[in-house]
């Protein structure tokens, strides 16, 4: 062959096809050995809502949380330096930007159970430097405690509170003989929060407080117009927690 | 050319060298034969995962795409070569099998010197104490 120019251009531009085709053929020839567990629940969006005309007293909400987190390996610690990943507030703390002095006593007085929002727009995922807490496509804030080196950024980030961090030795506030042996604890040092149990909707089961509030919390995919929680938000008035941050809350509240 | 000092310099380079080999020619006299650990096998299952070579050489690697998969991606259903499913867990699946970290585990990372950070948040099938 004449090697002149043109056939050099041509050879060069054959390569260069070549070059960008390349890693798809290679993707594709491998199977990939992994999958989801048919029996999972899935979802677009997973959402959550709370009847809090039915949910309302301190002892219902202590209940749940128990519930939350002896199945989570949560440590119990007094004081500022505790571990939560449910808990509950009045409203004016729940709703601090829709208060006025003139709320229904009863409304005002009643306790409101708190737990991660997993925001639609989540600050704590655009802080976190390590990406250990990411937003899993199916709308749940998720951590990878692996990954999680401690900055508290996450914390500074979020505006519910619904972070808490490990000061001290997790395992120093738990009774180490009622642990559930299919949940790790997490180490000192790294923070942690709710993760919507995608350890169990994983396998089909509802998350625990779902199960355990008898009725008073909804659980479904929000981006399905037939789904539960779309049946309540339609017939129901709620209320999400700070909306001027623009977080868009996963957790809705009917008030 | 005449060396000045000639006798005790090479006298004194003898007896610096031979010391400085007096350890090795003594170590290997008292020092014993390096020995494999011995591993307490599951009892009444012979496969693992993957074939014995491959988790001896890999399970490190193998238990990060786990955990990669399993929380990243959403995965936690594995297919081995030989088309066999498993959970992608490691207190809910390898340790079920492997039921003493301290007669598995520990026994060759105590011998390679490594210490993983796995059961600072997992919990070894002993239970915690």
């Amino acid at each position: 062959m004449k090697n002149n120019r043109r056939a050099f251009i041509k050879l060069a531009g054959i390569a260069a096809a070549g070059l960008a085709l390349a890693p798809k053929a290679m993707a594709s020839s491998g199977a990939s050995p992994v999958k989801k567990n048919p029996a999972g629940i899935t979802a677009k969006r997973w959402a959550m809502v709370i009847d809090s005309t039915k949910l309302h007293t301190k002892e219902d909400i202590a209940k749940l949380a128990e519930v939350c987190h002896s199945i989570h390996n949560v440590p119990h610690i007094e004081g500022n330096q505790n571990v939560k990943w449910i808990w509950g507030a009045p409203y004016a703390q729940a709703f601090p930007e829709q208060e006025n002095p003139h709320l229904a006593e009863e409304v005002h007085e009643r306790e409101y159970i708190l737990l991660c929002n997993h925001c639609e727009n989540p600050p704590c995922v655009r802080v976190c430097p390590t990406q250990a807490t990411y937003k899993r496509p199916d709308g749940i804030v998720a951590m990878d405690y692996h990954r999680c080196i401690g900055c508290r950024y996450c914390m500074a980030g979020c505006p519910y509170g619904s972070r808490s961090f490990n000061w001290g030795e997790p395992r120093e506030g738990l009774d180490l003989s009622k642990l559930n042996p299919e949940f790790p604890t997490r180490m000192r040092g790294v923070v942690e929060k709710c993760n919507f149990c995608v350890e169990r909707l994983a396998v089909g089961k509802l998350p625990a407080c779902v199960e355990a509030s008898e009725g008073a919390i909804v659980f479904g995919d929000l981006s399905d117009p037939d789904s539960d929680v779309r049946k309540v938000l339609r017939e129901r008035f709620t209320i999400r927690r700070k909306p001027a941050v623009g977080t868009e809350p996963g957790v809705y509240y009917i008030i | 050319m005449k060396m000045h000092y000639g006798f005790p310099i090479i006298v004194g380079l003898g007896l610096f060298i031979g010391l400085l080999c007096l350890p090795f020619v003594i170590g290997k006299g008292i020092t014993k034969e390096y020995k494999q650990p011995e591993l307490k096998l599951p009892a009444n299952e012979k496969e693992c995962i993957e074939s014995k070579e491959f988790m001896r050489r890999e399970h490190m690697q193998l238990l990060n795409d786990w955990r990669d998969w399993a929380l990243r991606d959403g995965k936690r259903i594995y297919t081995n070569h030989a088309g066999k499913e498993f959970t992608i867990s490691l207190q809910n699946t390898c340790m079920k099998c492997h039921n003493n970290k301290a007669d598995f585990c520990d026994k060759c990372h105590t011998d390679a010197g490594v210490s993983p950070y796995c059961w600072d948040c997992h919990i070894q099938p002993e239970g915690l104490k």
